[in-house]
């Protein structure tokens, strides 16, 4: 179990890095969901499903929505 | 306030919080240990009350004022974007253009899991007492599952099957609803939030007692609420245009 909790962390660590790395805000929403599906999977091997389940809904499927059609707004402002 | 004073006053705060921090984590019992005084007594509690689901004993018995202040600031979130996201003088709104492209794979598998992912969605809010889960979590999944219509090519589908006007209600009900039951249960049960239902048996899907009313006063809300947040961004993303730029 804490192999597989230092995998998932570690995962974690470098999905923060990679959207971070991210320079196009359109392409950031996308590793911001692919993040939140990583962190959902750290609370699960923390056993704590019912925070990986609020972090799926939110993290992976509300927020890069929302930044993306922010994002597509303000294009089209342009 | 100068520049220097707010930045001597964040330095001291700063400051006060990293040490506050530090102290906490010093004191808090080691990562996977075997000491959990707050599982020894939260567990017992749980099941005094009859839910299988200790987190949503927590959320929903122990600690539910936290989560009526929790909901209070989802509802007032979704105000909030209704408000500033609401169509502007200089601003139209025109009905969208017909479907966009969207690949043949993609409309498949928006229709195939709309309906898998909906009764997720009702399964997660009403067995939140007994699963992982509850109605924040099956809120979320209803809310948002609703989309892969969208996501299928099909925005009007998505406006006929989403009744704004019913929807604001519900999120108003949803809430509401949390704060009457809290005001019944103080006099009920001498307590706001205190226990109104019988408990039932422990593991059945009626048991619990107040936390799967409650939870699912959550879900209507957080529901309603998700959905309604999206509709204000999907309206100024896909309908709203400034005047000037026609």
């Amino acid at each position: 179990m804490t192999a597989l909790i230092a995998v998932a962390l570690s995962l974690v660590a470098l999905g923060a890095v990679v959207v971070v790395m991210t320079d196009d805000p359109a392409r950031q929403a996308v590793t911001l969901s692919v993040f939140g599906l990583l962190m959902a999977a750290l609370f699960l091997t923390l056993s704590a499903p019912d925070v990986a389940l609020s972090q799926i809904g939110v993290g992976t499927a509300i927020v890069p929505l929302m930044v993306m059609l922010a994002i597509r707004k303000i294009r089209s402002r342009r | 306030m100068s520049r220097n004073a707010r930045l001597a006053m964040f330095g001291l705060a700063g400051a006060g919080a990293a040490v506050m921090f530090v102290v906490a984590v010093i004191a808090m019992p080691h990562f996977g240990a075997t000491h959990h005084p707050y599982r020894d007594a939260a567990l017992p509690a749980a099941v005094r009350h009859a839910t299988a689901n200790v987190v949503s004993s927590v959320n929903f018995d122990l600690r539910a004022f936290d989560t009526l202040g929790e909901e209070t600031i989802l509802l007032a979130s979704v105000i909030g974007v209704a408000v500033l996201l609401r169509p502007a003088e200089d601003e139209t709104e025109r009905q969208p253009l017909g479907r966009g492209r969207t690949l043949e794979l993609t409309r498949l598998m928006g229709y195939v899991f709309l309906p898998v992912t909906v009764m997720i969605g009702f399964i997660t809010v009403a067995h939140g007492a007994l699963t992982p889960g509850g109605g924040f979590q099956g809120g979320v999944v209803l809310g948002t599952g609703i989309h892969l219509l969208y996501v299928a090519g099909s925005y009007r589908a998505l406006e006929r099957v989403r009744p704004e006007r019913a929807l604001e209600g519900g999120e108003a009900l949803g809430a509401g609803a949390f704060a009457c039951f809290g005001v019944a249960g103080a006099f009920a049960a001498a307590a706001f939030l205190g226990n109104l239902l019988p408990l039932g048996t422990f593991g059945d899907l009626f048991s619990s007692g107040s936390v799967l009313l409650l939870s699912t006063a959550v879900g209507v809300e957080v529901a309603s609420g998700v959905i309604v947040l999206l509709a204000q961004f999907l309206r100024q993303a896909l309908q709203v245009r400034e005047e000037t730029q026609e």
